[in-house]
């Protein structure tokens, strides 16, 4: 579904990726592992069309989206999840949701989305008319995830889902992630719980200093000594 | 001062203050939005009083009707200008928009000159005498009509951020630029709409203003000072700062103007300014930035 071939992404003059390939199939979690700054943000960014690769190829289904503005790139399917959140503070719980039905691609079936968003995530229909920046920072984060599906994507790249999150609550959010998988979203997952995410992910990309250092099945990085060392701390 | 004349005073000053707010409303919706100051905005002002000028010498179409279809070619030029010109700068640095937007604004200002000449122009209005008793008070029609045209302008404007889809885009876009490109709404578009809307209420602002008193070119700078005395006074990108700012100077300029002498109308607006400035710099209606 996602094919990224030999990507280099800057900012300004430092790199932020070099020659990064990487591949999601439809029905996957891929996992992006790696320490603070080694470009995980920059890759989601890159694929959402809010930076521009420098070099390499970016392809969605098949059709190349490098270079492409980020609404054109979310109204072909990728939604984003981003880090912090991003909701719109003074804005209502249900102007966020309208927000993300907006994309042409799900415009027509606003109503039933916003049912679905509802029934998904009760908490959210309780707050409908409370403002955003009023929720706590687990229903803000689902209100990130309700509005991203608001959009109807096909894959969605979540960039640190539990970050700031009670234990418990960060449970929750990635159980989440497994469950909107099961039901055929394919999912890529930068999360620096990288226990839970190996867990949950199918495959999973070990990222450092803007390189793919090491790619596996999810189960095999687990086990991976590099890995347990520089990343679980075992 | 006696006091039903101090009451008609601030009588009118509260329904130009209307008026003002309308055109302040334009300069805050495009900075709360696009984050560029229009420093052009009085001119937009002014050439927006010469258009209904024109539309009144050629059809004689009341200024104050005049103001729908001069707001919605304000739009278009609105729409236009940040999708050509101003949309390149929108990430440039604050003194290289001030450039833009100050060279725009002598731009305008020298072809009305050339177009309309130095002289003051006014058009005369049938009404524009008459005038309505209450009481010991004596209202001037005109006035009432544009402010009351103001007031709809404005509301309408709070309906369209308030319940339309594109309005709330807009005020996600205001809100928070990375979750508006996260969630995929198209913001160079949204930013053109809202430089568009700016455009729209100086248009219906100046076209009612052109019903209430003459115009020439030069005014044109002390528009746009007025207009950024009235956001900061309520507030930058605060839309009920604007009008309520716009009230405020609006009385403040007549009771002075009557109560001390005309000349002294803008002292008593910068020292407001500098009051509130002093006091509480995110203005009457704003909130502090955190």
């Amino acid at each position: 579904m996602l094919a990224i071939e030999e990507m280099d992404v800057f900012y300004g003059d430092a790199q932020a990726l070099s020659s990064v390939s990487l591949e999601a199939d439809a029905g996957e979690i891929v996992a992006i592992v790696g320490a603070n700054g080694a470009g995980k943000t920059s890759l989601i960014r890159a694929i959402a069309g809010m930076l521009k690769p420098a070099r390499g190829r970016i392809a969605f289904k098949g059709a190349e989206i490098g270079g492409l503005d980020s609404f054109r790139v979310c109204n072909l399917g990728v939604g984003q999840v981003a880090e912090g959140r991003q909701v719109f503070p003074s804005l209502s719980v249900h102007e966020n949701l309208l927000t993300g039905g907006m994309l042409p691609r799900a415009r027509a079936r606003r109503a039933q989305n916003l049912e679905r968003m509802v029934a998904l995530f009760p908490r959210l229909g309780e707050r409908m008319s409370q403002a955003a920046g009023t929720l706590s920072g687990g229903e803000q984060q689902m209100l990130a995830i309700a509005r991203c599906l608001m959009g109807e994507p096909e894959l969605v790249m979540f960039d640190e889902p539990s970050l700031g999150l009670s234990p418990a609550l960060a449970q929750s959010v990635l159980e989440t992630i497994g469950e909107l998988n099961k039901q055929g979203l394919t999912c890529l997952l930068v999360e620096q719980n990288v226990a839970a995410s190996l867990e949950l992910a199918g495959r999973a990309y070990v990222l450092e200093n803007g390189a793919i250092t090491l790619t596996g099945s999810g189960a095999s990085l687990l086990a991976d000594d590099r890995v347990r060392q520089a990343y679980l701390g075992m | 001062m006696t006091f039903p004349l101090f009451a008609e005073v601030f009588l009118k000053g509260i329904l130009t203050g209307l008026v003002y707010g309308l055109m302040a409303l334009g300069l805050s919706v495009i900075f709360g939005v696009v984050r560029v100051v229009n420093f052009a905005h009085g001119e937009f002002a002014v050439l927006a009083m010469y258009a209904a000028f024109v539309l009144f010498g050629l059809y004689k179409v009341d200024p104050i009707i005049a103001s729908v279809p001069v707001a919605f070619a304000f739009f278009l030029i609105g729409y236009g200008l940040q999708r050509t010109i101003v949309q390149p700068f929108v990430t440039r640095p604050q003194h290289e928009q001030f450039i833009l937007l100050v060279g725009l604004a002598l731009v305008l200002v020298n072809a009305m000159l050339m177009v309309f000449g130095p002289e003051s122009r006014q058009v005369d209005l049938p009404y524009s005498l008459d005038t309505w008793m209450i009481g010991p008070l004596m209202i001037d029609k005109v006035r009432v009509y544009g402010a009351l045209a103001a007031l709809v302008v404005t509301a309408a404007l709070f309906a369209f951020f308030r319940f339309t889809l594109t309005g709330t885009a807009i005020r996600a876009a205001a809100d928070n630029l990375v979750g508006a490109a996260v969630v995929g709404l198209d913001v160079k578009k949204l930013y053109a709409l809202s430089f568009g809307v700016g455009l729209a209420c100086v248009g219906a602002a100046g076209s009612i203003m052109t019903a209430l008193t003459d115009m020439t070119p030069m005014l044109a700078p002390s528009y746009t000072l007025l207009a950024f005395t009235i956001v900061i006074v309520g507030g930058l990108g605060s839309m009920a700062g604007a009008l309520g700012g716009g009230l405020l100077i609006g009385a403040a300029e007549a009771v002075a103007s009557a109560a001390i002498s005309p000349s002294m109308k803008s002292m008593v607006s910068f020292g407001l300014l500098v009051i509130v400035l002093a006091l509480r710099p995110q203005g009457l209606f704003g909130k502090a930035e955190s």
